[in-house]
């Protein structure tokens, strides 16, 4: 077999101009998909930890029916104290899940004593909620964090009502029974959305909307869950969509249900949307690299016709001539890859010490740092590898089942 | 025991609705060691006797027996194989392999068809290519050495696998006077040395004079047999 790689090798060298051809288009395509997953995968992965550490979290629970409701943020379908305590100590129990926090989603009406307008709440737990979602803390754009009787607004209605950091405002909701009560807060800070400037989601402190919405007992619209590791989402979906989904209500209905981030933020279309267009560059990378080897292959068979001949006069086995040109072709796929490979983590270097930045909601300067994975380099180079062998079975083939005397007839 | 024996073959080439006849009807016996030519102007059928011979091809009709093996029963790979094991092959344009050097091209068939091991090679090329006085030569590529010298590394290829016989169509072609004659002495010489039965294909008369048995083929048909004294 050594002897075979070796003729199959100097074959390649023998049309050196040709062979690095083929070997340049290929390390292109390799280029191009890990350039791409890198720079594209960064973004990608900028975007999830934005929209999940300062606003969703990896995962969330709700009381069932909570998120297909046809009223907006319904304060009468909202997780009670005994189901609570249930659900805590099955979360206790996951160690997977680094921390979870409780929010009350609430809509309500703001006045400034001058005029008024439409709000959404999130009560949080201050301390449990920056567990939850560390980037939280970052969207203030002036003021100091959340404590109780303070309010922190959206961009969009400080502005609205000229207000500023230690102004008072009223903030009027509806609880479940539908009566309605009021409650004084000063506001201490003025946060930024996360997707755009006209966001009009505020904070206040968890024990402050209990108050307003005249809770006697623990309620909680949402639970938001950090995960120790990321990749674990779908794992610790499973488990609680398994247990959670054993507690069911007196009519034998499930009390609780379960969404990952996918399920709940818009962006995930984009990141599959990105994944698709990795995938649709694979694809084009297996074209270029089938095409260029079977044609510089089928070339080869031509022009070697007749010292195919020779060899398979001198009694040399189908298989052996065979396995000559897949060698052939697995080396211009394998030379093929380390060269786009090395051009690849040069390039991804380049990108990096550039310091690119992109825009996304109000983070305008959003640094690109893009990476590749061990995995993502050894799927590519398999691909290519695979795909040469491949390309190259047609003419390899071909090669094998010359007649001796009808290629040795060749000129 | 003939080595060759041949009875009424024929070889017929279909060319679209017309039929060629390529050889007709031959018989004929060759024994071991002998140094045999066949001699006939273009399209006599000199080149499909050699193939038939080199069990590159099968006869329309008629028994060849090759080595008491019947080639017409031979599937492409037994074939190979079969080829392999006993025949060597000289080529009019040398068919060397160009990426090899002069001592690779000699050592591929013990590599490719024989797998003998390394050490038994080394020792079988050098003997080779220092009986075919191409030792100083060995570590050229076939672009570096000249045609006479090219058919001698040839010479060295087939003789490499020890095969019962060497086929050899029109060796001396597209070499001078000199050269040829050279190539024919060395090949006469290896013969009777090494016992191995040479057939080879010419139009030349000065060099068919050095072969122990002469056929003549027109249109196909053998129609001379002359046996020379050896020596």
């Amino acid at each position: 077999m050594n002897n075979i790689i070796k003729i199959a090798f100097r074959n390649l060298y023998r049309q050196k101009r040709r062979s690095l051809l083929t070997m340049g288009i290929v390390a292109f395509g390799v280029l191009a998909v890990l350039l791409f997953s890198a720079t594209a995968g960064s973004f990608k992965n900028v975007m999830i930890s934005e929209i999940t550490d300062s606003m969703l979290g990896h995962i969330q629970i709700h009381a069932k029916g909570y998120i297909n409701s046809m009223d907006n943020l319904p304060l009468d379908n909202t997780l009670q104290a005994k189901q609570i305590e249930q659900m805590e100590k099955i979360l206790d129990e996951i160690p997977e899940i680094e921390s979870y926090s409780y929010r009350i989603l609430l809509g309500g009406m703001l006045s400034n004593y001058l005029e008024s307008t439409s709000a959404k709440f999130s009560a949080i737990i201050p301390a449990k909620e920056t567990q939850v979602v560390p980037l939280l803390e970052n969207r203030l754009m002036e003021g100091t964090f959340l404590k109780k009787g303070e309010i922190l607004l959206p961009e969009l209605i400080t502005k609205g009502f000229d207000s500023k950091i230690g102004d008072d405002i009223v903030l009027v909701a509806t609880n479940a029974d539908g009566s309605l009560n009021g409650q004084n807060f000063k506001i201490t800070g003025i946060m930024e959305s996360v997707m755009g400037p006209t966001g009009k989601y505020g904070y206040i402190h968890f024990d402050d909307a209990q108050t307003l919405l005249r809770m006697n007992e623990l309620q909680v619209s949402e639970v938001a869950i950090r995960l120790k590791d990321f990749g674990d989402v779908k794992k610790v979906y499973r488990i609680l969509n398994e247990k959670l989904g054993e507690i069911k209500n007196p009519k034998g209905i499930e009390v609780f249900e379960i969404h990952t981030w996918e399920n709940l933020s818009p962006f995930y279309n984009i990141a599959q949307m990105i994944d698709m267009m990795a995938l649709f560059i694979q694809i084009i990378l297996i074209g270029i690299v089938l095409v260029s080897i079977m044609n510089v292959m089928i070339m080869a068979v031509y022009e070697r016709t007749k010292e195919i001949g020779s060899i398979s006069a001198m009694g040399t086995l189908p298989s052996k001539i065979r396995w000559m040109f897949i060698f052939e072709g697995f080396f211009l796929g394998v030379f093929g890859s380390i060269i786009g490979l090395v051009v690849s983590l040069i390039a991804i270097f380049i990108v990096n010490i550039s310091h690119l930045t992109i825009a996304f909601g109000r983070n305008s300067i959003i640094l690109l740092q893009p990476e590749v994975s061990i995995s993502q380099i050894g799927l590519t180079a398999l691909i290519v590898i695979i795909v040469s062998i491949i390309a190259v079975m047609e003419p390899a083939f071909k090669a094998s089942k010359l007649e001796p005397i009808e290629a040795l007839r060749q000129n | 025991m003939p080595l060759i024996s041949c009875d009424g073959i024929s070889k017929i080439y279909k060319m679209g609705e017309v039929e060629i006849k390529a050889l007709n009807n031959i018989s004929l016996e060759i024994s071991k060691s002998q140094f045999v030519s066949f001699i006939g102007p273009s399209g006599s059928g000199k080149t499909t006797m050699l193939n038939l011979f080199g069990v590159l091809d099968k006869p329309t009709s008629g028994t060849l027996k090759v080595i008491d093996a019947d080639i017409s029963k031979l599937d492409y790979v037994q074939r190979a194989k079969f080829r392999g094991e006993h025949m060597g092959f000289i080529f009019q344009n040398f068919n060397l392999i160009p990426v090899l050097t002069v001592y690779e091209n000699v050592e591929y068939p013990l590599i490719m068809v024989k797998s003998t091991p390394v050490k038994e090679r080394k020792a079988k090329v050098l003997s080779l290519l220092d009986a075919v006085g191409m030792l100083d030569q060995k570590d050229k590529l076939i672009n570096q050495i000249s045609g006479g010298q090219k058919q001698r590394a040839a010479i060295a290829r087939a003789l490499t696998t020890d095969p019962k016989i060497v086929l050899a169509d029109e060796p001396t072609a597209n070499l001078d006077h000199e050269s040829a004659f050279k190539v024919m002495s060395l090949m006469k010489k290896l013969s009777h040395e090494v016992g191995t039965t040479f057939i080879f294909s010419t139009h030349d008369p000065k060099i068919v004079k050095e072969a122990d048995i002469i056929y003549t083929l027109e249109d196909g048909i053998l129609t001379k047999r002359e046996e020379r004294s050896k020596g």
